[in-house]
């Protein structure tokens, strides 16, 4: 008897114990950062960085690792390569449960507010970026480091979750217009130097007219589908920003199923019923079908611009499906063309804590190599990205590179280098979302509202009242929001199925140690 | 004698039974489903419903909002059916192994040209089939190759091409992803030259990964070999099957 009840505290002592280490193994000590760096130590370090499916992105990752591994000599970096933000992400969130995160990683703002939900899991970069010694620019860093004032300001700012900085920029970009001007004009049209949405709708419209063959009147082929956008999040909170209609707030607020929504939808849906307007997820790559005459306005990403029109550097369809014409390249449409907004995007670095402070700091120091002008000015010709410092900006190579005037060739394709100085025209009209844990939901929710709807036009059901009121509960369903929510970290969910085991075990251990006490008080009270 | 027509009962009631589970016609089709002629007439964006057979799958994934999606080639006696991002369970994913017959309710749907079923839901059914692998070779270049689309084919004899150049210029026979911006785990992407025409295959990841026999072959490969080969036809932006089988010619 003596055993069992001398079993049963045993169990008592160690399940409470399980149960707090389970608890601790998600959490990490804050990061405090050394007072000196220990270069007699040697550090392995892991950076996930992503490119888009990009070679010479990759051998400018590689030349980088070189370089700062020449500087810092007991550093070893590990690179990784990713094509896709998504994988990463959930790659991270995989290896954060068992503290194996790499130290640096290419992110989305909106991603890296998931990851701070873990107990330290992401490092604060306030204190490091402001160390005079290890800081940006810092006095003990072995190579020109890049001073806090000359990243550009904007593009910090978009790092900084509630007055703290929990990623640098590493490369921007937004979205613009690829445009076949030759079937504009053959349509009747002179392409505007800043496009309305009026203007894309009425001349996609225009362009499904088919002739007595049954083909397309603009291009001769079966397929057109004149206006194709590749993010359809980014379509509708761009289309909401430039309404002045709410998305969300920084306190985690969803204001997006309201009714300038739903008039955007409609007005979606009424360019899906004529076939003038598809995406990404439905059809394919805008690029394709714009570069085999399929497509008159594609939107996609700056960072796509070298797979853009007939000369491409990249192309992904058939040398013999190609279609030559005359590209152009504009902002997104917009409907205050003196006011304009696009969205503001590109890869973020975030630095994912340790046990040890050293290795932070080691890969806090790779970090700040990435945004030297030798990396920034290298990237950002790889595609039309620009560099995130001014440093990068305003170099002679770089403004070289921008204004290059010599014979056409790949490094220096003109869309790309339009495409750059798209975004550099237009840094003060770019705009970032309020990031919190859930903003990446509520992106993935702005694209379901965009696609379910062009869907349901395509497959011929009714777009009423009813479907879009379906329509808001089943997204708010599915991704956990509600007009009043405060972002998701408000709602932990219910316990695992492990934890209510262990909890109705602990009980069960008391109550017995509990009956064991009464039947032997009861015992001697008899004796 | 009796013990004797005991056993010859028994020996016969176990052939039916086994015959119960393994016979099946892939062509027959339950009431109200598409045969595969009907679903190939079907319109894009149309519901259809169709009974098919599962013959691989390149993986089940956590999904928001639906819990998890898996992606799957299957076929009947007719044609295939890729079954792209359909919601299902981990169990029952699991459960839907080679030859598991499943009645399918989707929407078709085409994605740069691969047709395939979105937005599916299931139910497994009595029945098991495994398609043969139907030689496509002097289909290759020639535009009745669609016909065959998401069905397991066979190429024999084709020949590897260079599929582009490394950094120092040097012909190579494959590339981690399409262009070599990849590492091991990554696609496998190589061409062949088949009665003249190229085609380009994928070691797709998800699918045969590189602990696969295949994935080693294709890495193996040198410009010039000439192979046999299988695997699902898929399509992007033209034929891109999807290697499952890659050995030298026979």
């Amino acid at each position: 008897m003596k055993k069992a009840v001398l079993f049963l505290l045993a169990l008592s002592f160690v399940l409470p114990a399980l149960l707090c280490s389970c608890h601790g193994s998600r959490g990490m000590d804050e990061f405090v950062l050394p007072g000196e760096f220990d270069t007699s130590r040697h550090f392995d370090i892991v950076f996930w960085a992503k490119n888009d499916t990009n070679k010479t992105q990759i051998d400018v990752y590689n030349k980088a690792k070189d370089a700062f591994e020449q500087a810092y000599p007991n550093v070893s970096v590990t690179i990784r390569f990713y094509t896709d933000y998504s994988v990463i992400y959930n790659d991270v969130i995989t290896n954060i449960s068992t503290q194996t995160t790499p130290n640096v990683c290419i992110s989305y703002p909106d991603h890296i507010a998931t990851y701070m939900t873990g107990d330290n899991v992401v490092v604060p970069l306030n204190a490091l970026m402001d160390d005079p010694d290890y800081g940006l620019g810092g006095a003990k860093v072995k190579f020109d480091s890049v001073r806090r004032e000359e990243i550009v300001p904007k593009f910090l700012e978009e790092c900084s979750f509630g007055g703290t900085y929990y990623a640098l920029p590493f490369m921007r970009s937004t979205e613009a217009c690829y445009i076949n001007k030759t079937y504009v004009e053959k349509l009747g049209y002179q392409l505007p130097d800043e496009l309305t949405w009026d203007f894309v709708w009425e001349v996609s419209e225009k362009a499904v007219r088919k002739d007595e063959d049954g083909t397309y009147a603009v291009n001769g082929q079966n397929v057109m589908l004149p206006f194709i956008y590749k993010s359809t999040d980014n379509m509708l909170i761009t289309v909401l920003r430039q309404k002045d209609a709410p998305y969300s707030e920084s306190d985690g607020s969803i204001k997006i199923f309201n009714d300038t929504t739903r008039e955007v939808l409609d007005d979606i849906a009424s360019h899906v019923v004529t076939n003038a307007f598809s995406t990404f997820k439905i059809s394919g790559y805008p690029g394709n079908y714009l570069n085999a005459g399929q497509c008159i306005f594609a939107i996609d990403s700056t960072a796509g611009a070298t797979w853009m029109g007939s000369e491409a550097p990249l192309m992904d369809i058939h040398s013999e499906k190609v279609v030559e014409f005359e590209i152009a390249v504009r902002t997104i449409p917009q409907y205050d063309t003196q006011n304009p907004k696009m969205i503001s995007q590109g890869p973020s670095l975030c630095l994912f804590n340790k046990k040890d402070p050293q290795e932070v700091l080691a890969s806090w120091l790779f970090m700040q190599y990435l945004l030297t002008n030798e990396t920034q000015i290298a990237y950002s010709g790889t595609e039309g990205y620009v560099p995130v410092t001014a440093r990068a900006q305003n170099d002679a190579a770089y403004t070289e590179y921008l204004n290059y005037a010599g014979e056409p060739d790949a490094d220096h394709y003109w869309v790309k280098l339009a495409a750059s100085k798209l975004l550099l025209d237009n840094i003060e009209n770019t705009f970032v979302t309020p990031v919190f844990n859930g903003s990446a939901s509520l992106r993935s929710a702005a694209s379901q509202l965009v696609e379910s709807t062009v869907k349901a036009v395509r497959r011929k059901e009714t777009v009423d009242d009813a479907f879009y009121k379906k329509l808001y509960n089943d997204v708010q369903a599915m991704y956990h929001l509600s007009e009043n929510s405060a972002g998701r970290g408000t709602d932990e969910g219910p316990l695992s199925g492990t934890a209510v085991t262990l909890l109705v075990v602990l009980c069960a251990a008391w109550a017995c140690i509990a009956a064991v006490f009464l039947v032997q008080r009861v015992k001697k009270s008899k004796e | 004698m009796k013990k004797l027509l005991v056993i010859v009962l028994a020996l016969a009631m176990l052939a039916t039974l086994a015959a119960c589970g393994t016979k099946d016609d892939p062509a027959k089709k339950s009431e109200g489903v598409l045969t595969y002629a009907e679903y190939a007439a079907a319109a894009i964006d149309s519901e259809v419903v169709i009974e098919t057979y599962v013959q691989a799958k390149q993986g089940w994934w956590e999904k928001e909002g639906v819990g998890g999606v898996g992606t799957f080639y299957t076929q009947d006696a007719e044609g295939g059916y890729f079954l792209y991002d359909m919601p299902c369970s981990k169990a029952d994913y699991d459960k839907l192994v080679k030859g598991t017959k499943i009645k399918v309710t989707g929407k078709k749907a085409e994605w740069s040209g691969e047709v395939e079923i979105i937005d599916a839901t299931f139910v497994i059914e009595d029945g098991n089939y495994t398609a043969p692998a139907a030689d496509v070779t002097s289909l290759v270049g020639k535009d009745e190759i669609a016909a065959k689309m998401n069905t397991f084919i066979a190429i024999k004899g084709a020949v590897v091409e260079a599929v582009g150049q490394d950094a120092e210029g040097n012909d190579v026979a494959w590339f981690y992803k399409w262009n070599g911006a990849g590492s091991e785990g990554d696609d496998l992407y190589f061409k062949v030259n088949v009665n003249g025409a190229s085609l380009t295959l994928v070691v797709e990841s998800y699918l045969c990964g590189p602990d696969t026999d295949v994935y080693k072959a294709v890495k193996e490969l040198k410009i010039g070999d000439k192979i046999d080969l299988e695997g699902f036809l898929y399509w992007y932006e033209g034929a891109q099957p999807h290697v499952t089988s890659v050995k030298a010619a026979g």
